[in-house]
């Protein structure tokens, strides 16, 4: 009984795929019309029809394979990248996945008109065999669009995050043995193991003897933070250098008091600038007093 | 623990260098050898053959500072003071301070330089590249 039925699934699947080869052409004409194809290759109608043939051939081969449910069946590989880049000029022309797989299931109804001639013409009592099978085959294309969509999303996502995590941590060197690290944005686990690791580094290759934190792009400081701080500033002690933290605002002098953070054994300043003639007075360098109420600004 | 009975370790060299004992450690240190050079340290100051201001222990060729070690480090310091020189750690490589960091251990009550250079500045002698001079005062 299984063994009939699983013959003629894969009668039906054999079926479609030679349906699919020999309306190759049709097919390819009709879909390159569709929504999906013509605003993806906007170029040349000759384009899209060549890229729908593609497709058809992988459908064809799915369907021969016997494997219609399978979404990692290997028919799909020629065309999964195609079909991802399609899909992602489709999300950057402003489009939700939701709707291209609405794109992707529109694909479904001119293959289906054309298989219903065909078996009307053949008075073929069998048709719906076929016609199951082209159902399954067009949902599990719908899959592979759909993965391809979100694996597109997800490359671009941890690209982003890669990227981010590299601009956020600059290391600048301020003076001769002197680098500050300007932090904007908030500050996680994931960044700052990067920050220290990447200040570190940059001890060791300038020779810094002292490091400056800026934490003036730092929105927020909480018990978490203010942590990520202390150990950055332990770790840069343990290389030799002096720690300097500076870019308090007073919102978040208040906060770290509130908290009852103990910043105790970190040197603080309040701006960028105080750090830096701290530094310098530390290297015996002569720093000129700032100018009091004139140039200085209320921060 | 296991190593005791096992053929002691050699144990590592201290040399002096004018009133300044350096200390170079290498690779893995088995825990008895750490404990040996705490004792050889210690008496180096207050017996050795001269007069010790300070202690400067280079660690640039450790790959790992265990729990351990970094006790045996914070002791040394602390004898040292005792005896009245001073201990400089120098050249902890950057995985092993953001390992020490993470367990805990920021060994505050140690003097850190970048490297044997710093070190010795820090103590008041002018690094070794420069021409022979007698220490400057204001250690």
């Amino acid at each position: 009984m299984q063994v009939a039925e699983h013959d003629t699934a894969s009668e039906a699947a054999k079926e479609l795929g030679a349906f699919l080869e020999r309306r190759r052409e049709q097919i390819a004409q009709r879909w390159a019309d569709a929504t999906l194809f013509r605003t993806v290759f906007t170029i040349s109608r000759d384009e899209a029809v060549e890229a729908c043939k593609a497709v058809v051939d992988a459908l064809a081969d799915v369907a021969r394979s016997g494997r219609l449910e399978d979404v990692a069946a290997p028919g799909f590989d020629t065309v999964r990248d195609q079909l991802g880049r399609m899909a992602g000029s489709r999300a950057q022309a402003g489009f939700d996945p939701a709707h291209i797989d609405g794109e992707v299931v529109g694909l479904r109804e001119p293959v289906a008109a054309l298989l219903r001639a065909e078996f009307a013409e053949a008075a073929d009592p069998d048709a719906h065999g076929p016609t199951l099978a082209l159902a399954v085959l067009m949902g599990t294309l719908r899959l592979v669009v759909m993965n391809t969509t979100v694996h597109a999303g997800q490359e671009l996502i941890s690209r982003q995050r890669r990227q981010m995590l590299e601009v956020a941590t600059p290391v600048i060197s301020l003076w001769q043995g002197i680098v500050a690290v300007p932090l904007i944005g908030t500050l996680d686990s994931a960044r700052s193991q990067v920050v220290m690791e990447t200040l570190l580094d940059a001890i060791v290759d300038q020779r810094a003897a002292h490091v400056i934190l800026d934490i003036t792009g730092v929105p927020t400081v909480d018990s978490l933070v203010a942590q990520h701080l202390m150990k950055t500033a332990a770790a840069a002690r343990l290389m030799g250098a002096e720690c300097i933290i500076s870019g308090i605002r007073p919102a978040i002098a208040q906060t770290i008091v509130q908290l009852g953070i103990d910043l105790g054994s970190i040197l603080t300043r309040a701006t960028l600038a105080d750090a830096l003639a701290h530094a310098l007075g530390r290297q015996d360098i002569a720093v000129p007093p700032r100018p009091v109420a004139v140039g200085a600004s209320p921060r | 623990m296991t190593g005791f009975s096992a053929a002691r370790p050699a144990p590592v060299p201290v040399l002096t260098l004018g009133d300044i004992l350096l200390v170079t450690l290498q690779g893995d240190l088995h825990d008895g050898a750490a404990e040996q050079l705490q004792h050889d340290i210690t008496h180096r100051i207050a017996a050795g053959p001269g007069p010790v201001g300070g202690v400067v222990i280079d660690v640039s060729g450790v790959d790992i500072v265990d729990s351990f070690l970094g006790r045996v480090l914070a002791e040394i310091a602390a004898n040292a003071r005792l005896l009245a020189a001073r201990t400089v750690l120098a050249g902890l490589r950057p995985a092993v301070a953001i390992t020490l960091v993470e367990l805990g251990l920021t060994l505050p009550g140690l003097v850190t330089a970048l490297n044997v250079d710093d070190a010795l500045a820090r103590l008041g002698r002018t690094p070794s590249a420069a021409p022979p001079s007698h220490p400057e005062e204001g250690a």
